[in-house]
């Protein structure tokens, strides 16, 4: 005997899965910090996953292992302070290996916002994001240096320094020879 | 930036978002923002366009609709400055996701980024490909990534290698063009590059057999180098954790030599060392070492046998079961779960173990516990592991009681030895446990309890014991209930008596209370409720003595709210007074249910239990096979099997019993359960065959007008002048309903032909419903190979509803010997106005080996 599958068009055949389907921050009151989505969610789905898997692991005792089996996939969390870090994988990926990402991912916000708080996160979200970005693509890790990755955000938030500084030093000059 | 600019900035933003005291006071202030944004880009303001767009991420992360932001995004990405763009490609990965068709309106100034001279922006690019590209997108800069593999620097070559995995995965016929560049890129020292590479390698050679075959030939060895190499390479402070140089690459390799080693032992030979070295010399004090020997003892799991490495790896896996921290237990069930299939014996030492775990207070453990001890139960310890899951049935958690009674009940169906051992452990899942079980599985215990005729007393006693310490379990109650009603001569007399019991002394009235108790209980449901009835109508046969009693709690329903009840108990009624003469005969012990029907029925509503094709094309007494997955026949069929018990009267007291539940307006197909829950109702309580009855249950039009207006006093009529019903009866009950009445007749067509297979479909509609249409699909083989594992899947776009059937069986005789039917009913919500469409997808093995076929059915006849 087996199943009989029958889903939306678009949503299960056309879609592929990739190691890490997404990751996401909750706060413990239950906000979202940050999402990054891998795989293919409509928002009506991502914000029912938020919201289940909120409800899952804010709940979940202290000493209990980090894993929650979730629709067929499993959720890798770990608590650092007051947010959750939650990465989804699938079934047959390392959980273990998934915690050492989130630990990395954490280990490497520290050392750019000197040691990181939920407010870092919060008025510096993009900040965030674009650290992900140098840590993961395609729901897989691009890399394993944290060294590396510190030099490329810094880097790049030179560039963007420069950009503003000569915004600002050609609106002078426009300001002074309009005066 | 302008000095004297107007508005707020990102941080007052938030700001202000944060010290909102209510949900209220938080959307008046986003509401008030996204009204300023919407300005500015009406406006075409340059100058805060990425501070809106800023904005804008924030808010949706909140939750609130910011699609109108999504072609600010596209500008940002055009617009020259690296600032610009940065923010942009963040609001696109944000915003969009690859099914909005506003990407596409991207592709062009992606491709201009991939070719920058600044390679940040080059960065962007790959990064917001990889993360959100389309197929289409995909196929139109693949050549551009494929390039960019060769990127000066390193940090754009590991961007490049990730973002082909999406461009593979999205369009795996693009896969052979980086087979080659892949090759280059596993031998580099880079480590962000090498765990990139090793990584798209890996992904390759799971969307084409020739890249496994070539990165197998050409890079096993230099793969098995690299690892070696990083085992034994000297403190690295940048990649270091816990002591461990870079396990991220370690895990990847592994990953990768798993796959190259799989069904090939040459490839599985050059990789045994430096597993056999990793298995026993990583340091398993931290997560990270775990993680690798985790990954390692997988591999040597999944490549070829050796021995000596198996052992290894299931000694970590026992390790790793005995481990205190939570986590590496979880790890360990889940690949002892996997080594099952290797391995079953070695894992079956650990079962006391894992056993323990089932009780563990982490729901994701228990979980993962239970599952590996189902898989572990056989013939030989079913007994004790049976004991144990039911002893803990009484302390488990609420939550966690659905789960277990499911799975216990499924193991003692599956491996009882015999049949009093069945009841015994049923009877004591029932008592802890019997508001979790399910319908299907209190039916077959009904019907092993109806065949086990030696057992009947015993059980009867068993039930009257139980209910008497517990009625808070409905299904004990049901069942306790009907065999009372049955056996309730042996409850009484103490026959057949068997060496375990205690003897117990109940009276015909004991027995009468307890049912009564049951139809009095406040929580028990309608079903419940009628069998209770029926019971006592069967006691009043069989205790004459109580029969007065009887007659009065009989009475009490005749004014229940519930239709049902009134109507039962008004008919029970008239049993007991008017009807003496026949009643004895009317109310006779069931005869014995035939368990094979009643297990391919169950087979053929239960998607989950296994079968094979035989299981639902049980032959009938009559000995006509039943063609499956024709939900009229298999309704008509109960009636069939069935022998009445008692000729005289029968005839209309069939209608009498009949339960005339709510499935009367159900259309077919819809919902499995209720039913099934009718048919064993039927079953229960059938007296003589009732075709009239199945029509109602299966065609509605046929009896609509005598069923939702049937009052009692017509049924009462009927009992007064039993020919009236009986030439209604005649007129319906034998002739088989014709297509006619089923609405318009369509076409059959042939809706998939390939070289080996042919579906073909043949449609009709339910009268009253033209949005539905069912459709019986037959399968045939053209080919001369046996299929096997036959899946059928289907999808349809949104405004069609698909439901699909359980299939007749998955494997599939060849040259047309034979077929596989599958009913599936589309629902069209734009009836009219759009035809159907389908597209699918059927997966089978020939020879073991996978063959998979796809396509789209456009041939669908009009006005479906």
């Amino acid at each position: 005997m087996h199943y009989t599958v029958c889903k939306e068009l678009n949503s299960v055949i056309l879609s592929v899965s990739s190691q890490i389907n997404f990751v996401c921050l909750i706060s413990r009151q239950g906000k979202v910090r940050l999402t990054k989505w891998y795989s293919t969610y409509s928002q009506k789905e991502r914000s029912k996953a938020i919201r289940e898997l909120s409800g899952v692991i804010l709940s979940r005792g202290p000493k209990l292992c980090n894993f929650v089996d979730w629709k067929g996939h499993k959720v890798v969390y770990k608590r650092y302070a007051s947010l959750y870090f939650c990465i989804c994988i699938d079934e047959e990926d390392n959980e273990l290996e998934a915690l050492e990402v989130i630990h990395h991912f954490v280990e490497i916000l520290d050392r750019y916002f000197g040691s990181v708080c939920e407010l870092d996160l919060i008025f510096n979200f993009h900040k965030a994001y674009y650290i992900l970005d140098e840590l993961l693509i395609a729901g897989e890790l691009q890399e394993s240096s944290k060294r590396t990755i510190a030099k490329l955000i810094s880097a790049q938030d030179n560039l963007v320094e420069v950009a503003k500084e000569e915004a600002s030093s050609l609106s002078n000059i426009i300001a002074q020879a309009t005066k | 930036m302008n000095p004297f600019s107007s508005g707020t900035r990102l941080r007052d933003m938030i700001r202000a978002i944060r010290a909102c005291k209510t949900a209220a006071e938080e959307r008046a202030v986003v509401r008030k923002e996204c009204a300023a944004i919407r300005a500015a880009i009406n406006e075409n303001d340059q100058d805060y366009r990425h501070r809106n767009l800023a904005k804008l991420m924030f808010i949706h992360m909140l939750g609130y609709p910011t699609h109108f932001g999504q072609m600010e995004c596209l500008k940002l990405i055009a617009s020259p400055g690296f600032p610009e763009k940065r923010i942009g490609y963040l609001g696109l990965m944000l915003l969009l996701d690859e099914r909005q068709e506003v990407l596409m309106l991207v592709t062009n100034s992606v491709k201009q980024d991939l070719n920058h001279t600044n390679q940040y922006i080059v960065g962007l690019a790959l990064c917001a490909l990889g993360n959100i590209c389309s197929a289409e997108m995909a196929r139109d800069l693949a050549p551009e990534v494929e390039r960019l593999l060769q990127f000066r620097d390193p940090n754009i070559r590991k961007k490049a290698a990730l973002c082909s995995i999406r461009i593979i995965k999205k369009v795996p016929d693009l896969a052979e063009n980086f087979i080659n560049p892949v090759a280059a890129l596993l031998k580099e020292k880079h480590h962000g590059v090498l765990i990139t590479g090793v990584q798209l390698c890996t992904d390759l050679c799971k969307v084409s057999p020739e890249a496994l075959e070539y990165f197998r030939k050409k890079c096993t060895d230099g793969l098995v180098r690299t690892l070696r190499d990083l085992v034994n390479s000297p403190y690295a402070p940048e990649y270091d954790i816990a002591g461990i140089t870079d396990p991220f690459l370690h895990i990847r390799l592994l990953k990768l030599l798993r796959v190259l080693g799989r069904g090939d032992a040459d490839a599985s030979d050059s990789m045994n060392d430096i597993l056999a070295q990793v298995a026993t010399k990583t340091e398993s004090n931290k997560n990270a070492g775990n993680a690798i020997l985790y990954e390692c003892v997988e591999t040597i799991m999944s490549i070829e046998d050796n021995g000596g490495l198996r052992v290894l790896a299931i000694n970590i896996l026992g390790r790793f079961l005995s481990n205190r921290d939570n986590n590496i237990r979880y790890v360990a069930l889940n690949m002892l779960m996997r080594a099952i299939t290797v391995d079953a014996q070695a894992v079956q030492r650990h079962r006391a173990t894992i056993l323990e775990c089932v009780k563990d207070s982490d729901a994701s453990i228990r979980k993962r516990a239970l599952e590996l001890v189902y898989l572990l139960v056989n013939e030989s310890n079913v007994k004790p592991l049976t004991k144990e899951l039911v002893d803990y049935l009484e302390v488990s958690d609420q939550d966690f009681k659905g789960d277990l009674t499911a799975k216990v009940c499924s193991i003692i169906e599956k491996f009882s030895p015999e049949k009093s051992w069945y009841i015994d452990q049923m009877l004591k899942v029932l008592t802890e446990a019997g508001n979790f079980v399910k319908d299907e599985v209190w039916h077959a215990l009904v019907v092993v309890i109806s065949n086990a005729s030696d057992l009947h007393g015993y059980t009867v006693r068993a039930l009257f014991r139980a209910l008497q310490t517990t009625a808070e379990q409905e299904s004990l109650v049901r069942v306790a209930v009907w065999c009372i009603g049955e056996y309730g001569d042996l409850l009484v007399s103490n026959a057949g008596m068997l060496n375990v019991e205690d003897p117990i002394t109940v009276t015909e009235s004991d027995a009468v209370d307890i049912v009564e108790s049951a139809i009095k209980r406040h929580a028990s449901d309608l079903t419940t409720k009628s069998m209770a009835l029926i019971a006592l109508l069967k006691l009043s046969s069989r205790f004459p003595s109580c029969s007065r009693r009887i007659k009065d709690i009989v009475v009490q329903h005749k004014g229940s709210l519930v239709l049902e009840l009134q109507q039962r108990s008004l008919e029970f009624n008239s049993i007991i007074e008017k009807h003496q003469n026949i009643r004895s005969a009317l109310v006779e012990r069931m005869p014995v249910l035939d368990e094979a029907t009643f297990g391919g029925r169950r087979a053929s509503s239960l998607p989950n239990t296994v079968s094979t094709s035989s299981g639902t094309a049980v032959k009938l007494p009559n000995g006509v096979a039943k063609p499956s997955a024709a939900p009229l026949v298999d309704l008509l069929d109960l009636s069939d099997d069935v022998p009445a018990p008692s000729s005289s009267g029968g005839d209309f007291l069939q209608d009498l019993l009949g339960v005339n539940l709510p499935p009367a307006t159900q259309s077919e197909g819809t919902n499995q359960t209720p039913k099934a829950g009718t048919d064993v109702l039927l079953d229960l309580l059938s007296i003589g065959s009732t075709p009239a009855q199945d029509n109602n249950l299966s065609t509605p039009d046929i009896l609509s007008s005598g069923q939702d207006n049937k009052p009692i006093i017509a049924s009462l009529d009927v009992l007064a002048a039993p020919s009236n019903m009986m030439d209604l009866l005649d007129g319906l009950g034998p002739a088989p309903p014709k297509p006619a009445e089923n609405g318009p007749a369509y076409p059959s067509i042939v809706a998939f032909e390939s070289s080996s297979l042919r579906l073909t479909f043949n449609f009709s509609k339910q009268p009253g419903n033209p949005q539905t249409t069912m459709i019986s699909g037959s399968f045939t083989n053209l080919s001369s190979n046996l299929f096997t594992d036959f899946v059928f899947q289907a999808a349809v776009p949104k405004f069609l509803q698909l439901h699909l059937d359980p299939a007749s069986g998955n494997s599939l005789p060849a040259s047309g010997n034979g077929t596989i039917t599958q009913s599936l009913k589309v629902t069209n919500s734009q009836h009219g106005k759009k035809p159907l469409v389908m597209r699918l997808r059927i997966a089978y093995k020939v020879d073991g080996k996978d063959v998979l076929e796809e396509g789209q059915i456009n041939n669908f006849p009009r006005d479906l």
